[in-house]
């Protein structure tokens, strides 16, 4: 008994240390003095004028494109590649898992400054494009990662068996495979698409003028004081994921399964 | 052979927007303004203003790695005891303040600490004495905990969560106390998840060059941050790369650690 | 599974409305872009759009926090920025390097009609005919300290290094400024490039670092209003905004002497936007926008008939907004200093900032 409650303690403690501040963060989106250090009573005012901020909204809305875009041509580039992984050399499959863990393991700071030096090479104009080919690189192995077991636990046996039922190589892939490697392609695609959403280093070397994220977007505003909007707009993502989250976990179906 | 194919369109994009790129970095890091071939860059890594902010870089990192171990192991554990579907939901709720962006929450960590911030006017009204901890090497190690904490807890998890419990029952049976079943078999069977944390957490704080900016008040310079003003400021790509050169050295050292531990990609966290 | 579906279901739902919400993110206005490069807080947005609703061309902003960080990004040149504010030695820096394009003053006729001559002569020490640059605003640097947390006016540069104020003095994080402070205190050129100098006020700067509190630039304005901070070096302009939102803040250019700037619009030479950049000075040398701009930044403004169109006269007058530089001793422009020269001080600076 001592034992769970003091577990229980413990979980609580870390649970208060990973959200007292976006507590904070939310708390701060309805004081009315836009200072931070003082409480100038409650307000909804930010909320308002968030949706007339355009430049919030545009970065927004890159965010949120940029994010969808290269999640969704990283989980295309990323799954084809699972599917050849089978049908590898041994040497080749360590070569190409080696390539995907690159990204993964190196230091952020490095792979955005790589970027930016081979776009300069290339003469290739700062903005939109830049940063969306620098976040497909970053998810690709992301994808490749969440796929990959789900592509080993696969029975080969099954494609061939629709094969020889009279499928032809298109129909036996999307009939059979894709629907068993699904759990892996979505998931990829949602690491991806939060990894890309939460970027801010490899952005802030690719990006280019009259381009901003809500990461680089901030990180202006860290320097120079933050606007309140920022904290509304980020109390509503946040609201929202959880939100969605809630239903996702405790919708009447899954009750059923309890 | 038409299979194989499939693989070409990822080789032929990590090489040029991963391989290249790097090359890139060994390029410049290995020659001078003039393009003539040098170790210059590299060597520069001794001067002891670079010295110091990798060593301050090293410290602080391999610090918040060893907080982020010791608080992560036995909330892993926790988590892994607690019912299946509760613990998914748990471990979301984990992932779920990453969703909240990361220079916001960091930012809102200033909000807290600050000398006129919410913790010390808090403190202030119960009359305690103040905390002093913002702009010091200890507020940055806080923001590397804070931020890197669910990296490290997430493949521990994943691995305590495979630990087949035959086993330990098999242990408990056989007279082992609880201590000596942690110690001789869930332990063990977690080291690739506690190296695979270790790498997910150390590589990220080693070359943060954002938590200290935003916690350290520009006062504490990491490597990350010479790295960083050397590209955007100074305008020496090559110190910078050479820089980076020497950090890479450091983080393959780490991949080597872990591919060498966990060889089999378990404990791919996530 | 069926979670995940739900999950990406939503998600594509959220872009959907964020789309509509957001307009699509629409860009480009009817008759082109122009990409401006400015300094943080440095414009009335509504300045902005009140140019962009005239003219019909979209205005793409971004901003910088200091002179060294614009520089490496315009310099790439994969950054079609079509017009940047930087300080008088950066833009001779600019010019120096061939990175400016020459101003065709037919199309700023609000320049040389509004902005005062002497300003003009001014930003002819670093722009010999003023080709380049029109001023857009100008000042000094100095002390802005709280009344409440100092004992005494403070006078000179000396009590950035008293123990007194430990963890209560907040520095400019940008070399040039930072070296000027620690050069002035000792009676010296800030432009020196006398080793024997800027060691000195190397091991100085070394010195205060323990006491200083953090190395900021922009936010020196927000930390001194919240009482975060007793003492902190600024830019005039910030003066007259904090103390409205703080009574108790005073400013003062210490005795030693200081440095007088004076930011000026510039157009890189690979502008592709060059006449919109140019409507855009033009608009904002119109004087109900440089009155609006002012009002709003309060950074001293060369538009004399700005000036004029004030209508308080104890800030149109005021010595802090508008300072009679022939009353203070010892002040200086910075001069651009070469790239040894800036070499020299940025590995000086990474000495301070590491050790």
């Amino acid at each position: 008994m001592i034992k769970t409650t003091a577990q229980k303690i413990y979980v609580a403690l870390i649970f208060i240390f990973l959200y007292a501040p976006i507590f904070t963060l939310m708390v701060l989106s309805f004081n009315a003095s836009k200072t931070r250090s003082k409480w100038g009573g409650f307000t909804i005012k930010w909320y308002k004028q968030l949706f007339q901020n355009e430049e919030i909204m545009e970065a927004l809305w890159n965010t949120l494109l940029i994010a969808f875009l290269s999640a969704l041509i990283a989980t295309i580039i990323g799954t084809i590649t699972c599917l050849a992984f089978n049908y590898l050399k041994k040497s080749n499959r360590a070569i190409l898992l080696g390539m995907a863990n690159i990204p993964m393991l190196n230091a952020e700071i490095v792979t955005g400054i790589s970027l930016m030096l081979l776009f300069i090479s290339l003469g290739i104009k700062f903005g939109f494009m830049t940063i969306l080919l620098a976040h497909i690189t970053f998810n690709i192995p992301y994808v490749i990662l969440s796929v990959l077991p789900r592509m080993k636990q696969l029975n080969p046996s099954t494609y061939e068996a629709a094969l020889d039922l009279g499928c032809n190589q298109w129909q036996a892939f999307f009939k059979v495979t894709f629907p068993d490697l699904l759990p892996g392609i979505l998931s990829g695609f949602l690491m991806a698409f939060t990894m890309s959403l939460d970027d801010f280093v490899i952005t802030h070397f690719t990006k280019g003028p009259g381009i901003d994220t809500l990461s680089t977007k901030i990180y202006t505003e860290v320097k120079k004081g933050i606007k309140p909007e920022m904290y509304s707009l980020s109390t509503i993502i946040f609201v929202a994921v959880l939100v969605l989250l809630l239903l996702v976990n405790y919708t009447p179906k899954d009750k059923k399964n309890k | 052979m038409n299979k194989k194919l499939l693989s070409a369109p990822f080789l032929f994009w990590s090489g040029l927007f991963i391989i290249v790129p790097l090359l890139m970095v060994f390029y410049y890091g290995l020659t001078d303004k003039t393009g003539a071939f040098t170790f210059e860059n590299i060597a520069a890594i001794s001067s002891p203003e670079h010295l110091k902010a990798l060593w301050e870089a090293v410290k602080l990192s391999v610090l918040s790695t060893i907080i982020c171990l010791i608080l992560a192991y036995p909330l892993a554990m926790i988590l892994c005891k607690s019912g299946s579907n509760k613990t998914s939901f748990m471990v979301l709720i984990f992932i779920l303040p990453m969703w909240m962006n990361f220079l916001l929450r960091t930012f809102a960590w200033l909000t807290l600490l600050e000398k006129t911030g919410v913790i010390n006017t808090l403190l202030k009204l119960v009359g305690l004495p103040t905390l002093n901890i913002i702009n010091t090497p200890g507020a940055i190690v806080l923001g590397m905990v804070y931020n890197f904490l669910p990296f490290m807890v997430l493949p521990i998890y994943n691995v305590l969560i495979k630990i087949d419990k035959n086993v330990i029952n098999a242990a408990r049976d056989l007279g082992a106390n609880p201590f000596q079943t942690f110690m001789k078999i869930t332990l063990p069977l977690s080291v690739p998840g506690i190296i695979s944390g270790i790498t997910m957490v150390f590589v990220p704080a080693l070359t943060t060059f954002i938590i200290s900016t935003i916690l350290g008040g520009s006062k504490i310079l990491l490597i990350g941050n010479v790295i960083e003003q050397e590209f955007t400021q100074t305008g020496n790509w090559h110190l910078g790369s050479g820089l980076s050169i020497v950090l890479m050295m450091f983080i393959i050292f780490n991949m080597v650690i872990s591919a060498v531990t966990d060889k089999d990609g378990e404990a791919q966290a996530l | 599974m069926k979670k995940m579906r739900k999950l990406i279901g939503a998600l594509l739902c959220g872009i959907v409305a964020t789309a509509l919400f957001t307009g699509c993110g629409s860009k480009g206005g009817e008759n082109g872009v122009v990409y401006v490069y400015n300094w943080g807080e440095y414009i009335d947005p509504e300045t902005i759009e009140m140019f962009e609703k005239e003219t019909g061309i979209k205005v793409e902003y971004e901003e910088y926090e200091t002179n060294e960080i614009m520089y490496p990004k315009v310099a790439a040149g994969t950054s079609n920025y079509d017009l940047l504010c930087p300080s008088d030695y950066m833009i001779t820096k600019l010019m120096e390097n061939d990175m400016l394009a020459e101003l065709n003053y037919d199309n700023i006729p609000n320049a040389k009609a509004n902005i005062g001559a002497q300003y003009f002569e001014q930003a002819a020490a670093f722009d010999p005919g003023n080709k380049y640059c029109v001023p857009y605003c100008w000042g000094t640097v100095g002390i802005l300290y709280n009344k409440t947390m100092v004992d005494g006016p403070i006078t000179s540069w000396d009590v950035l290094w008293d123990e007194k104020y430990k963890d209560n003095i907040l520095m400019q994080d940008s070399v040039r400024d930072a070296f000027m402070v620690a050069l002035k205190r000792n009676g010296y050129s800030m432009n020196s490039l006398n080793t024997a100098e800027l060691e000195q006020a190397k091991n100085d700067l070394i010195a205060q670092k323990p006491l200083v509190q953090a190395y900021v630039v922009d936010q020196v304005r927000d930390k001194m209003i919240a009482g975060e901070a007793a003492i902190g070096v600024i830019y005039s302009g910030e003066a007259i905004y904090t103390q409205r939102e703080n009574a108790d803040l005073e400013y003062i250019v210490p005795e030693e002497g200081s440095n007088v700037w004076i930011d000026g619009w510039v157009i890189p030479k690979n502008a592709e936007n060059k006449e919109n950049a140019e409507k855009f000075i033009n608009f904002m040398c119109r004087p109900d926008i440089a009155l609006m701009n002012f009002d709003y930044i309060t950074y001293s403004t060369p538009n004399d008939a700005a000036r004029a169109l004030i209508e308080d006269e104890e800030i149109r007058n005021s010595e802090i907004a508008f300072p009679d530089l022939s009353k203070y001793n010892n002040m200086e422009v910075f001069i651009y200093l070469g790239e040894d020269g800036d070499e020299l001080y940025n590995n000086l600076w990474k000495e301070v900032k590491s050790n």
